[in-house]
């Protein structure tokens, strides 16, 4: 029993020694090449693919592998800038994405402030019809929502793709909301109250920032879906000067030739952003993640 | 806000009653009518671009739909229905979803948790193993799936490179070009793609456990195995069922990458449900029978659904 007593607080000052010290030396080699190994394979094909960016025509698509680039050259670069515009495709992106989060972020968290903070009649039978959704992806509505749109004149229209993404962002955003509002202290807001701030002072000025995690996870998935989203975009767009990037990248493959060396290049330009809002949004993800009531 | 305008127009009545009872009345409404006001942007959105087009899809696939203006498209009810049970090429598609959903949802879990597991806690530099793990969630479809093609290309692709440096000879395996490699391929994007998703996932849950009663579970002397079983997965089965809900649901409507790889190819043999309904409706304009595909599928998922709000019902403390 005296061993039972000291054994606690031996653990909590040197938990690492608890199996043996060799044992726990090794286990942590094997842990970090373990991570090593899935960092690898995770990024791998991304700087594979930032190295055939760089690669001139005789050595991408020629039939012969080539890791890096003898003669690294910008050529790619300027090609896929020319030949499908692209700063008119990362133009229309951004102003979709940039919609898209907005609009998302304000009506999620209206709704999720709602659902978290007030009594009202049919509550739960609202967020669950909100939360059955998840179980609807966005490829499965293409077709009524194409002919939706067609009825609605949005067909070819950048503010169609926003008014879609929106309403496929908004029930896992209020999900993620309602559960991180939930988690603010009641005193915190009647005394909030009781200072004289109105319902959307308590949402802006206490619930917003105390929500931040949740808020920033809500925007980088806003952001992400809305710039990568292929198939309501390939359906509904067709007119070129709206084309948003991911239909601009298919434009590379032809049905003969690919321009494979644009091709990249012209991903790897679109893929920055994608890896920046997930660099500003990290700090905040882990939090974001597991307050949201994902456990 | 909107009464402030008015205000001076009521300077004349008699301040003693005017407020109070204004106040009381805008206050009782306001308590009343807040929280639909609040939900109204989101339920307008949501009803109008999901709910309505959930219902149109099943009506249309009644319907011997036409897109053409100007042209009558006759209700032919169960038809669409009836059709998909005879149609040997839905099979094909099904099949190879089906086998999609079963290969890349347990291996995508279980490299995920493995990857959690791994590097959990006191690994040197430990959030940027995570960040790296993570990074391929947030690239785009369209930019891996020609990434993969490429490197799976018979000449000079890297993969072939790779086996041919283990064979000792060159490989020129065409993956593209057989219904199995170009299947095995399409897995492969899925998986790498989507291993971070459950990894942060399941990272945030195994973070969530008490580490207290782990280390104490130790001291006492249990094995690991026995920490797993008894304290670790008990306490994680939770995300353990949302990660498999929301899998199943994404992994059954896989469309992109097959749609961007294989094109369905060769001759449909890699088709998936959604390539196979997309081609129905935006070549062959079969708008009936791809809703009526679209319909079917969102009911079987809409039982899933139904296990997912179970999941995600907030607990009461």
């Amino acid at each position: 029993m005296a061993l039972a007593i000291e054994a606690p607080t031996q653990a909590q000052l040197k938990p690492a020694t608890q199996p043996g010290l060799l044992g726990v030396k090794t286990w942590k080699k094997t842990r970090l090449a373990i991570a090593l190994v899935f960092a690898l394979v995770s990024m791998g094909p991304l700087l594979y693919m930032i190295s055939l960016s760089f690669q001139p025509a005789s050595e991408i698509g020629t039939g012969n592998f080539v890791l890096l680039p003898s003669h690294p050259t910008i050529q790619n670069y300027v090609q896929a800038w020319d030949t499908v515009s692209l700063g008119r495709l990362l133009l229309n992106s951004t102003i979709v994405a940039a919609g898209t989060v907005v609009l998302t972020v304000v009506c999620a968290s209206l709704a999720a402030f709602a659902f978290a903070r007030y009594k009202f009649r049919f509550k739960e039978v609202i967020f669950y019809l909100f939360l059955a959704s998840l179980a609807v992806p966005s490829v499965e509505l293409v077709i009524p929502q194409y002919l939706l749109m067609d009825r609605l004149h949005l067909i070819d229209s950048l503010i169609g793709l926003v008014l879609i993404y929106v309403s496929a962002n908004l029930p896992f955003s209020i999900f993620l909301l309602r559960g991180f509002f939930e988690a603010v202290p009641r005193e915190l807001e009647e005394s909030f109250r009781l200072d004289g701030a109105t319902n959307l002072g308590v949402l802006t000025k206490l619930l917003a920032p105390l929500s931040i995690p949740a808020l920033a996870v809500v925007a980088l998935f806003a952001f992400n879906a809305a710039w990568d989203e292929f198939v309501i975009a390939l359906t509904l767009i067709n007119s070129s000067s709206h084309f948003t990037v991911p239909i601009g990248l298919a434009l590379f493959i032809g049905s003969h030739t690919t321009a494979w060396g644009p091709l990249f290049a012209a991903s790897v330009v679109a893929t920055v952003p994608n890896v920046v809002a997930f660099v500003i949004s990290q700090r905040w993800f882990k939090s974001g993640v597991s307050l949201g009531g994902i456990r | 806000m909107e009464r402030r305008s008015a205000a001076p127009s009521q300077g004349a009545v008699p301040a003693s009653l005017r407020p109070s009872r204004r106040v009381g009345l805008h206050a009782r409404a306001g308590r009343f009518l807040t929280p639909y006001l609040l939900i109204v942007p989101a339920a307008a959105f949501y009803a109008v671009f999901t709910i309505y087009p959930i219902f149109r899809q099943f009506d249309v696939s009644f319907f011997n739909w036409q897109i053409f203006p100007g042209s009558q498209s006759p209700f032919i009810g169960w038809s669409n229905y009836s059709h998909l049970i005879q149609d040997p090429e839905i099979r094909t598609a099904a099949y190879n979803t089906a086998l999609y959903v079963v290969i890349t949802v347990p291996v995508q879990m279980a490299l995920g948790l493995f990857a959690a597991a791994m590097l959990t806690d006191r690994l040197p530099a430990s959030t940027l193993w995570r960040a790296l793990v993570f990074i391929p969630v947030v690239t785009s479809w369209v930019v891996v799936s020609f990434l993969f093609a490429y490197m799976f290309s018979p000449s000079g692709g890297l993969v072939d490179t790779v086996l041919g440096l283990f064979a000792g000879h060159a490989v020129h395996f065409d993956w593209l070009a057989q219904t199995w490699s170009a299947n095995v391929v399409i897995w492969l994007v899925g998986i790498w793609k989507g291993v971070g998703w459950s990894f942060i996932i399941f990272l945030a849950a195994l973070d969530g456990t008490a580490r207290d009663v782990i280390e104490a579970a130790r001291v006492d002397g249990a094995t690991e195995r026995r920490i797993w079983r008894s304290v670790v997965i008990p306490s994680i089965r939770q995300s353990v069922v949302f990660v498999l809900v929301l899998l199943v649901i994404g992994a059954a409507t896989v469309f992109q990458s097959v749609w961007l790889i294989t094109v369905g190819g060769p001759y449909g043999s890699t088709n998936v449900l959604y390539t196979y309904a997309y081609q129905q409706a935006f070549t062959d304009f079969a708008f009936g029978y791809a809703a009526a595909i679209g319909s079917l599928l969102a009911v079987v998922l809409f039982g899933l659904s139904l296990a997912e709000i179970q999941v995600l019902r907030p607990r009461a403390d």
